[in-house]
């Protein structure tokens, strides 16, 4: 029987751009196996990858195999992405799996990936949300409640569990090489939709940087909730004027209206269930984050807007 | 080359651009804060503001240099006139004191950042919407913040009832107590004749979402507008009734009530 000396750590979202990032920075250190739930990602020799849904009755064979320590649990299906139900099953009811799993395999740290799309867009918000700051979002779009119950749920485990570790991570906008989401999707595109009138603060921060958040938080097991975002902040339409994006103005008032355009051209880029993000800023204080886990962005704005700038036409 | 920056080099005169950049804000690498402030915009702002503060209200400003020149600062004063026409000259006489100026914010009423534009417009100026937490952070970033506890109730009042200082929300001297924040009480006295309103149509304002629709003339009337800016109050933090609290709120209402008077005995007419 072979004795362990490193920790055995499960990563979810294997096909994502952030694990592997985050695989990329652990693998060193870490036994990692990867799971994705829509593909098997090959990630060398060394790591063993699974294409699993955690809701199959199999994913309970990985705990049973592997005794894994801690769980980085990066992968969901993002709001543009199938049908309400099946994101609520993927996301909520599967993290409940994986977090029951954890329990009754006693795993030690547990890291949640969230968003900040949690806190909802209106226009009441204040600029510089606190962790503490009520979570509007399912009270705004039906299609956001999964994001909300997913945190409810880690909340519960989070005090119910207190040896699993919990740490539920509260980013900004991801943006950067192989991030496939909206707002990256309209930072790379050559002409992108804004609503006449309206641009919003927004933070972005870069998928390297998160990258080295979420590895800090590995390292430092202090269990709760954190908003990741650097201290720097762009309106909407400037940023996409400096990535070089034509913006195309849609009619903002009444709010029905953008809203029925959108749902009319059914872009996925620009999903009329996140309008209001497009609308009013949800600007999210992350200094608690990052003094607690000495955490200091490396990426600034500028470069993050080169590289869509300059890569109008990704491969 | 930008909108902004095309209007920046065209109207900023140099010696303002200049006065200006002394002010420091805690800004991001592109010159924005977390509340859409932006300094290009606000020498813009500043440079069209000038006209309207000097020659259109020909307004004087008295007891200008009472502000502090550092650290967290709530300006508290009357509001009037339907527009917001008083922050904005409040806002240009603290920024162009000689003595150590200062950009102030302004806490702005909650339907502002729903209108398309303007909204953003004013966040850019350095307006935020008037929410607790926003005041919070600014004081704890050493902002200068001006507030107006009457909100709509002031601003939105009718002509009959012009220098009636309507009830004060009790918001800001929580704040001033928690973060040890002195209190420049503020009188304005000529905003209120600006825009005399007669009437408010109540339904249309609901129905269009705003807290009111004036009856009165489509124009602005070039009053001679005054600004009374008192002695700093301070306020121990320690733990207060609801009652201790309304009298410090009354206290502040007072001061202001008084510098009102004043602006009131020393103008000669309206114009």
């Amino acid at each position: 029987m072979s004795t362990q000396s490193r920790p055995r750590l499960l990563i979810t979202g294997a096909g994502g751009a952030l694990s592997q990032q985050v695989i990329t920075r652990l693998k060193r250190s870490c036994d990692i196996v990867a799971i994705d739930f829509r593909q098997q990602v090959y990630l060398g020799d060394d790591i063993p990858s699974y294409c699993i849904d955690l809701n199959n009755r199999s994913f309970e064979d990985l705990f049973r195999r592997y005794r894994f320590d801690g769980i980085i649990h990066l992968g969901r299906l993002r709001t543009s992405e199938l049908t309400r139900m099946r994101r609520y099953n993927a996301n909520v009811l599967g993290t409940q799996k994986l977090l029951d799993f954890a329990h009754k395999y006693q795993v030690k740290r547990v890291i949640i990936l969230s968003t900040f799309h949690v806190y909802g867009a209106m226009a009441y918000n204040p600029a510089l949300i606190d962790e503490e700051a009520p979570l509007k979002s399912a009270g705004l779009s039906a299609d956001l409640i999964d994001s909300v119950e997913l945190e409810n749920l880690a909340n519960i485990y989070l005090w119910r569990y207190p040896e699993l570790n919990i740490t539920v991570l509260r980013p900004c906008n991801i943006v950067g090489p192989g991030v496939r989401n909206t707002i990256s999707s309209l930072l790379s595109s050559e002409r992108a939709p804004v609503l006449a009138g309206f641009s919003p603060m927004m933070q972005f921060i870069h998928i390297d940087d998160m990258a080295d958040a979420i590895v800090l938080t590995w390292q430092k097991p202090v269990k709760g909730v954190f908003n990741v975002a650097p201290h720097d902040w762009v309106p909407y339409q400037q940023a996409l004027k400096i990535c070089g994006c034509k913006r195309i103005p849609i009619i903002s008032i009444p709010p029905a209206v953008p809203k029925a355009i959108a749902r009319l051209l059914n872009l996925k880029s620009f999903p009329h269930y996140l309008m209001a993000f497009f609308k009013y800023p949800v600007i999210i204080d992350g200094r608690t984050f990052a003094k607690e886990f000495g955490f200091t962005p490396k990426r600034s704005l500028k470069e993050i807007f080169r590289y869509y700038r300059s890569n109008k036409r990704p491969v | 080359m930008s909108l902004a920056s095309f209007l920046k080099s065209r109207l900023v005169p140099a010696e303002l651009e200049e006065q200006l950049n002394r002010i420091q804000k805690p800004i991001g690498s592109l010159g924005y804060d977390p509340w859409g402030f932006n300094t290009d915009t606000l020498k813009i702002g500043f440079t069209l503001t000038r006209p309207v503060y000097e020659k259109y209200f020909r307004t004087e400003a008295s007891g200008v240099e009472k502000v502090p020149s550092e650290g967290p600062v709530l300006l508290i004063a009357n509001h009037s006139g339907q527009l917001p026409l008083d922050g904005l000259l409040i806002g240009y006489a603290l920024a162009s004191r000689p003595e150590k100026p200062r950009v102030p914010r302004a806490m702005i009423e909650r339907f502002l950042p729903t209108v398309p534009w303007l909204g953003n417009w004013l966040n850019d100026l350095g307006a935020a919407l008037g929410d607790p937490v926003n005041c919070a952070k600014m004081l704890e970033n050493d902002e200068a913040v001006i507030v107006f506890p009457e909100g709509v109730r002031g601003s939105g009042k009718l002509y009959k009832d012009r220098y009636q200082l309507q009830r004060f929300g009790s918001g800001f001297m929580h704040l001033a107590m928690k973060y040890n924040t002195p209190i420049v009480p503020v009188g304005v006295v000529g905003c209120e004749e600006s825009i005399p309103a007669i009437a408010n149509i109540k339904p249309l304002a609901k129905l269009l979402g705003v807290p009111y629709i004036p009856v009165a003339l489509p124009v602005v009337f070039p009053v001679k507008v005054r600004l009374n800016f008192g002695e700093p109050m301070y306020f121990d933090n320690r733990e207060a009734s609801q009652e201790e609290l309304t009298e410090r709120v009354e206290a502040v209402k007072t001061e202001i009530r008084k510098l009102i008077e004043k602006g009131l005995q020393e103008r000669e007419g309206l114009f």
